[in-house]
C-alpha cells in the first residue's frame, strides 16, 4: 500500500481502482443520517494550504471529518510563514504536534515531495504550482467512470492552459493508466513543448506515444470524444501574453452551445472549477445537464475519503 | 489461516482436517435455521435479513428464499459491511471496504436479523452493531450464525445457530459456500489431535 499520495502517477491501475471501488462506498455515507465512519478516529490531519483555495480545501476537511480525524487547517495567511518560516520549520512544527497526514498545497511544484522527505506521516498533493494534482484527477476519473459505466477505453479531451495546469498533468498520467485516451487541445504557446514533440505534433516529430494525443483544433477534435474537460486560463500564472485576446481565446477554444451541440449524445462535459464563465465555457454549457461541475464537487469528498482511508486506515509502516 | 482441501490425505504430522458439515448438512442446517426465524419472529413480519460479508451476505440470501418457500413471505435482504468499524483497523494494512446495500425500506423499525458464517470472538458483531447504529434505529436485533465455535470476548450471543462446534484457540473454521468457494462445507483445521 503508498503511504503517500503525491502523484497521478504514483498509483497503479489497481491501487487507484482500488481508490474508485471505495469512492462508491464511500459515497453511501452522504446519504446517510449520520454521515460518519469511525475508521480514522484519533487521528490527526493537517490542511497546510500556502495557496488560496475553496473547494480543494474544504472537501478534505470534509472527508477527513466524515472519518472522524481530528483536522487543523493552516493557511500561510496569518501564520509564522508571514514572519518568513521556512516549509521544512512548519512541516517540523507539524510533525511535533503528531499529525499523522499532512495535505499539501504550495505554489512551488515540488513541495509536496520535499514534505515527504521531512515528515513521518502521510502527504497528500492538494496541487503543487503546475505540477500535480492528484486527488482531482482520482474524482474526475470516478465522475467519468459514474457517468460512463467505465474508463477503459474513454476517449478524453483536455482543452486550454494545459502548460499551468496541475489537474491536465495528473490526469493525463492517471487515466493513460487506467486505459483511457487523452487528447490535449490548445494554443500551440499552451501546450508544454515536449507533449507536442512526443505526440509527433509541431516541428520536432519524434517517436508517437501513442496514449496521449495533442490537437490544436478544438473542432476536429469534438465529435470523435466521450469527455470534454475544459482547464481554467489561469491568469495569475501567465507572466506573458500566451493568445491575443480573450476574445479570441473564447472563440478558438471556449466551449459554447454550438460545440456542445457537436459532441457525440453521451458526451459529458467536465471543469475542475472555479470557471471563467465566458471564457473557456459559456454559462449556457457550463449549467447544461451534460454538465457534471457540481457532481465533480461532491465526488470530491468522496474520492478524498478514500485516500485519506487507504493512506491512514491500516497500519502501512 | 490456510487449510488444505478436506479430500487431501493427512499423514502423520500434518494438522487434521475434518468436515463437520458436508453439502446436504449445510443445506438442512440453513433450513431448520429458517424455520427457527419464522418460529421466533411469528411469520417473519417486519423482519430485515442483513448478510455480514463476505459469507453472511449469501446466507441470508438463502434464508430468505428458504423463508419464502416454507410461508410466502418475502423477507428484505440486505449486506451490512462492518469493515469501517472493526476494533483492530490499525493492526493490520488497510482493507478493502465492502459494499453496503440495505433494503429499500431501510431498517427503522424492523426486526433485524444479522446473519454471519461463524461466531467466534464477537467482535465483527459487535461491530455490526455500532455500524446498525449509523445506518438506521431498528426495533430490535437478532444474530443468526452457521457455526458457533466458542472462545467469546465480548458479551455476544447468538439467537439462532447452525451448528455448535467446540474447538481449541489452535484450530480454524473453514465455511467454504457455492456462491463464494463453488461448494458447501464447513470444515475444522489445524490443531493436533
Amino acid at each position: 500500500m503508498i503511504r503517500h499520495l503525491l502523484s497521478g502517477g504514483d498509483l497503479d491501475a489497481g491501487t487507484a481502482t482500488e481508490i474508485l471501488d471505495t469512492a462508491a462506498e464511500m459515497a453511501t455515507v452522504a446519504g446517510r443520517e449520520v454521515k460518519k465512519l469511525p475508521a480514522l478516529r484519533g487521528r490527526t490531519v493537517v490542511n497546510l494550504f500556502y495557496e488560496d483555495s475553496t473547494r480543494t480545501r474544504i472537501s478534505f476537511e470534509a472527508a477527513a471529518k466524515r472519518l472522524s480525524a481530528d483536522v487543523i487547517n493552516f493557511s500561510a495567511k496569518g501564520s509564522s510563514v508571514t514572519k518568513g518560516e521556512s516549509l521544512k520549520d512548519t512541516a517540523l512544527t507539524l510533525q511535533a504536534m503528531g499529525a499523522d497526514a499532512v495535505v499539501v498545497r504550495h505554489p512551488a511544484s515540488g513541495a509536496p515531495h520535499r514534505l515527504a522527505n521531512w515528515l513521518d506521516g502521510s502527504v497528500v498533493n492538494a496541487g503543487d504550482g503546475t505540477h500535480e494534482h492528484p486527488t482531482q484527477a482520482l474524482l474526475d476519473a470516478y465522475t467519468m467512470r459514474a457517468r460512463l459505466g467505465r474508463l477503459a477505453g474513454l476517449h478524453v479531451a483536455i482543452v486550454g492552459d494545459v502548460l499551468h495546469s496541475r489537474v491536465a498533468r495528473s490526469n493525463v498520467l492517471l487515466l493513460s493508466t487506467l486505459g483511457a485516451k487523452v487528447t490535449l487541445v490548445g494554443p500551440p504557446t499552451l501546450i508544454p513543448v515536449d507533449w507536442a514533440a512526443r505526440a509527433g505534433v509541431g516541428s520536432a516529430a519524434t517517436d508517437a506515444d501513442p496514449g496521449t494525443d495533442v490537437c490544436y483544433d478544438l473542432d476536429a477534435v469534438l465529435p470523435g470524444v466521450d469527455v470534454v474537460m475544459m482547464l481554467r486560463v489561469q491568469r495569475e500564472r501567465m507572466n506573458d501574453s500566451y493568445f491575443p485576446s480573450a476574445r479570441e481565446y473564447a472563440r478558438r477554444y471556449g466551449l459554447d452551445g454550438p460545440r456542445l451541440r457537436r459532441l457525440p449524445e453521451h458526451a459529458i462535459v467536465m471543469h475542475p472549477g472555479p470557471m471563467n464563465r465566458g471564457m473557456e465555457i459559456t454559462p449556457e454549457v457550463a449549467d447544461s445537464p451534460r454538465s457534471t461541475i457540481v457532481e465533480q464537487v461532491a465526488n470530491g469528498v468522496s474520492v478524498r475519503m478514500a485516500v485519506l482511508y487507504l493512506l491512514l486506515g491500516g497500519n502501512n509502516r | 489461516m490456510a487449510c488444505p482441501p478436506a479430500a487431501h490425505p493427512s499423514p502423520e504430522r500434518q494438522p487434521s482436517v475434518k468436515v463437520i458439515l458436508a453439502s446436504a448438512d449445510v443445506q438442512r442446517v440453513v433450513d431448520r435455521i429458517a424455520h427457527q426465524i419464522l418460529e421466533k419472529t411469528q411469520g417473519a413480519a417486519d423482519t430485515v435479513l442483513l448478510g455480514i460479508p463476505t459469507r453472511g451476505a449469501p446466507l441470508a440470501r438463502r434464508l430468505a428464499a428458504r423463508i419464502s418457500t416454507f410461508e410466502d413471505v418475502d423477507v428484505p435482504v440486505g449486506v451490512l459491511d462492518i469493515t469501517l468499524y472493526r476494533d483492530d483497523l490499525r493492526r493490520h494494512a488497510t482493507r478493502a471496504v465492502g459494499p453496503t446495500q440495505l433494503p429499500p425500506g431501510g431498517i427503522d423499525g424492523k426486526r433485524v436479523v444479522l446473519v454471519d458464517d461463524v461466531l467466534f470472538s464477537g467482535r465483527t458483531v459487535r461491530a455490526a452493531l455500532d455500524a446498525l447504529n449509523d445506518v438506521g434505529r431498528p426495533a430490535s436485533v437478532q444474530l443468526a450464525v452457521l457455526v458457533d465455535r466458542g472462545h467469546r470476548e465480548l458479551p455476544i450471543r447468538a439467537d439462532y445457530v447452525g451448528k455448535n462446534i467446540p474447538t481449541a484457540l489452535a484450530e480454524s473454521v473453514k465455511v467454504t459456500l457455492v456462491e463464494t468457494d463453488g461448494a458447501d462445507e464447513v470444515r475444522l483445521c489445524g490443531g493436533t489431535r
